[in-house]
């Protein structure tokens, strides 16, 4: 059984179907006229040898593919509807199907800073009696044992349902040769949920499907339980195809590993800051990259993903928190499924780099919305802020009790001809007591799960104390075991899988 | 006549209006003449060029500067008058040059090896071009020994290096080292930037400056040219 996450009931939709044919439509021209500059040279001959007009441009060094929507319309029927992401435990899978409003929520992404909390007391000026405890935050750089640590916080969180690495790993030791493999080992040995990255060098594609293949158990296994997935973002925007993500795309699909083919332009800057212009760009985008991927490998499991976010008014820099970030996400889940792909949607990212009121209010604000129209893997929505910059487990710990709120929230309601007997004959009842109470009826349905709990970091109703509260759950679910890979495939791993720092050997002696 | 020419074009390099092309901010303007033909008309007219400069560029950029200040501009509309003011430069700098006014300095731009971020570095050029530097963009993954080739040939005052990736930060301090070993350290300063650099990485590596973003790029810029 893969894990629930949650089956959206009524998705919420903004565009109609007469827009999004529009918006296809647009998307198709854009393709033709202008078309795309393709800085890989095998993307662009896979391109030519299909029928797509392609003309070498030597002055910018690409070439300018002009791709038919016939080219996309054939591609888009061998792409698969429904993608499984494996993992470690089984019971941890993900089914991904567009035709389905099922929400799965994971983390993300490369952040280079990790967020610490401490909880400090301060002393009031005006009356020396008056001390408070309050949550400082300080900034450092992520290294691999922060890596563990947010895969071993991951696994213990309820509503994580996929892991991307949130944190990038800069120790002095790692350099872009050995980081790839121990990156993926750092979360595979630390979580058995569904794992995905993207890829630094090309050149360890192959060691890091060896590792996922010794867990499997195989070949076929890792087939059949795909345990990992790639990213890759193939287009620059605008409408660039970039050589190093392009021949990433072209290799992860031949390999048949699950690839999330994603593009992230910024309304505004490189993408029109208008929605349907926007949106008709990133579509255009993640098709151009499908429909690469199914020209190389046809029924290739690729996953439409989508990252379009707006640019700041102060610095041009990516904005999440603003709504726009939500209509032009929303759009693209609709777009997604408009072609009954699967969707690796965006949503719980704060503009400001550290956590409170903003954060909260730009995090929840695209949780909840893009949960809504039934996205089915919303990354980025555990503890990031600073606009992807900054990664803070505390608040993935917070994220994670907002999440399971949400996907409460969001579950179908239960009104049949059974249910509503039941509350009838209920009301009756109720009505022939004494004190008039329905009190005795909440404990079933709060033993079904049915009725949510108390706010997890609630204090004493006049301090707001949630982020001490959810650093003290954060320490308490850091000393929890996890179930790390077994020793005879670690040591198998260590063995065969050349560049793993020792230190992330479980087993070692000493 | 002078006076209205160049009122015309602070006016329009206020509003970031490029040429008759752009709608202005009320979208009104379609078919009025933007700062690329006022320039030019004033060209024309016998105006001389330096007053365009101070009395029309200088001073619209100072008070698009205030708006700024004050929140009344955002960067969108920061980036259309510095690009207008860029491209007035362009077409006064010979007439400049014959008139005696040198621009302020030659800069080239590149994002390092193996990085394909330019949005940061693409506003630094603009706000750089727009302060008055000749600015030459080589655009992203741009390797250590096109640097030295073209530092050997237009030798240029400044380079500004951006890199946005942990991974490609290292490609600065090769393309320091590889303007060292072919003897071309101390003719050119190197000011760097982008989200994960700092005061500290440049000094680290041996850069002259650092720049969090654009405005500091260029304060950067000019605090380094008054002490050479
Ligand atoms: C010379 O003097 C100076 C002085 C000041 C200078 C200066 C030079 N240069 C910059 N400044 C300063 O002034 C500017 C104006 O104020 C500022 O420039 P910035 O560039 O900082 O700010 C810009 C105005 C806006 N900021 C940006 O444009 C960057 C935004 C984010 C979201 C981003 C984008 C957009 C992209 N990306 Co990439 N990308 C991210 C970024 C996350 C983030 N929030 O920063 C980051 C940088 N990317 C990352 C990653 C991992 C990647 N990206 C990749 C690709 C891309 C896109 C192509 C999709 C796109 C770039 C589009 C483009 N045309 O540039 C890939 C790498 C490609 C490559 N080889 O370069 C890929 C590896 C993803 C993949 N798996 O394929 C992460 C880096 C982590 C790390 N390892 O360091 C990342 C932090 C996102 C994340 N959290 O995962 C200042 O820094």
């Amino acid at each position: 059984m893969p894990r629930e996450g949650v089956l959206v009931h009524r998705i919420y939709e903004r565009l109609s179907k007469d827009q999004m044919e529009r918006i296809h439509n647009a998307s198709m021209e854009i393709l033709t006229r202008p078309g795309i500059m393709c800085y890989n040279k095998e993307a662009a001959d896979i391109f030519s040898s299909f029928g797509a007009k392609v003309n070498a441009l030597p002055s910018s060094g690409c070439w300018q593919v002009s791709i038919p929507e016939a080219l996309v319309l054939g591609a888009l029927e061998t792409t698969p509807k429904v993608v499984k992401l494996g993992a470690r435990s089984e019971e941890n899978s993900l089914i991904l199907d567009g035709s389905e409003p099922r929400v799965y929520f994971a983390s993300g992404s490369e952040t280079n800073i990790w967020l610490d909390m401490r909880v400090e007391s301060f002393v009031s000026k005006s009356d020396g009696s008056v001390e408070i405890k309050l949550a400082t935050f300080h900034p450092r750089r992520g290294m691999l044992a922060d890596l563990c640590a947010a895969a071993r916080l991951g696994e213990h969180l309820d509503n994580l349902d996929g892991f991307i690495r949130p944190v990038n790993i800069q120790d002095e030791d790692i350099t872009e040769e050995n980081k790839d493999v121990n990156k993926f080992f750092a979360c595979l040995n630390n979580m058995t949920k569904h794992i995905m990255a993207g890829l630094t060098s090309l050149d360890k594609l192959d060691e890091v499907v060896r590792m996922a293949e010794l867990i499997a158990g195989g070949k076929e296994e890792l087939r059949r339980n795909p345990l990992i997935s790639f990213i890759t973002c193939v287009f620059k925007s605008p409408l660039q195809l970039v050589d190093d993500t392009t021949q990433k795309c072209i290799e992860i699909t031949r390999r048949g590993v699950p690839l999330v083919i994603s593009s992230s332009p910024q309304g505004g800057s490189t993408a029109p800051i208008k929605e349907d212009g926007m949106v008709a760009q990133i579509n255009a985008e993640i098709l151009g990259g499908i429909t690469l991927s199914q020209l190389v490998s046809p029924g290739a499991s690729v996953i439409y993903g989508s990252v379009p976010t707006r640019a700041g008014l102060d610095d041009l820099a990516d904005t999440y928190g603003v709504p726009e970030f939500n209509n032009y996400n929303i759009d693209c889940v609709q777009m997604a499924r408009f072609y009954g792909l699967p969707c690796y949607s965006t949503a719980g990212v704060a503009d400001v780099k550290v956590p409170g009121i903003q954060a909260t209010v730009e995090r929840l604000f695209s949780q909840i919305v893009i949960a809504l129209c039934g996205a089915q893997y919303i990354h980025y929505a555990f503890g990031l802020l600073d606009k992807t910059a900054t990664f803070c487990p505390v608040q993935a710990v917070v994220d994670d009790a907002h999440i399971g709120m949400v996907k409460s929230l969001l579950r179908a309601p239960k009104v049949d001809e059974v249910e509503v007997a039941a509350s009838l004959e209920q009301i009756r009842q109720v009505m022939t007591t004494p004190n008039k109470l329905f009190v005795r009826y909440i404990r079933p349905k709060l033993r079904s799960g049915e009725v949510t709990l108390p706010y997890p970091f609630e204090g004493d109703k006049v301090t707001d104390d949630v982020f001490i509260r959810a650093h003290e759950r954060m320490q308490e679910l850091l000393k929890r075991p996890v179930e790390h890979i077994p020793p005879e495939t670690s040591e198998r791993i260590f063995r065969e899988v050349p560049g793993l720092l020792p230190r992330l050997n479980t087993y070692r002696e000493g | 006549m002078t006076d209205d020419i160049i009122e015309q074009i602070k006016q329009n390099v206020i509003q970031g209006r490029m040429d008759k092309e752009d709608e202005g901010f009320d979208g009104g303007m379609v078919g009025q003449p933007g700062v690329k033909e006022l320039v030019q008309q004033a060209l024309d007219m016998g105006t001389d060029p330096r007053r365009m400069v101070t009395e029309g560029l200088t001073e619209a950029m100072s008070i698009v500067g205030e708006r700024f200040e004050a929140k009344d501009y955002f960067i969108p509309d920061m980036l259309a008058s510095a690009e207008t003011v860029g491209e007035a430069m362009d077409i006064l700098a010979p007439h400049l040059a014959k008139s005696g006014m040198a621009t302020k300095g030659k800069v080239i731009m590149a994002t390092v090896k193996g990085d394909l971020h330019d949005i940061g570095k693409n506003i630094v050029s603009i706000i750089l071009k727009g302060a008055g530097y000749e600015v030459n963009d080589m655009g992203a993954d741009v390797t250590p020994e096109r640097i030295v080739a073209i530092v050997t040939e237009e030798k240029p005052d400044f380079i500004g290096l951006s890199a946005l990736l942990t991974t490609t930060m290292m490609a600065m301090k090769e393309t320091i080292e590889s303007l060292a070993e072919a003897g071309l350290r101390d003719k050119v300063k190197v000011i760097i930037g982008g989200a994960p650099t700092s005061a500290e990485f440049a000094a680290e590596i041996g850069a002259d400056g650092y720049g969090a973003d654009a405005f500091q790029a260029v304060r950067v810029v000019e605090e380094l040219k008054q002490r050479s």
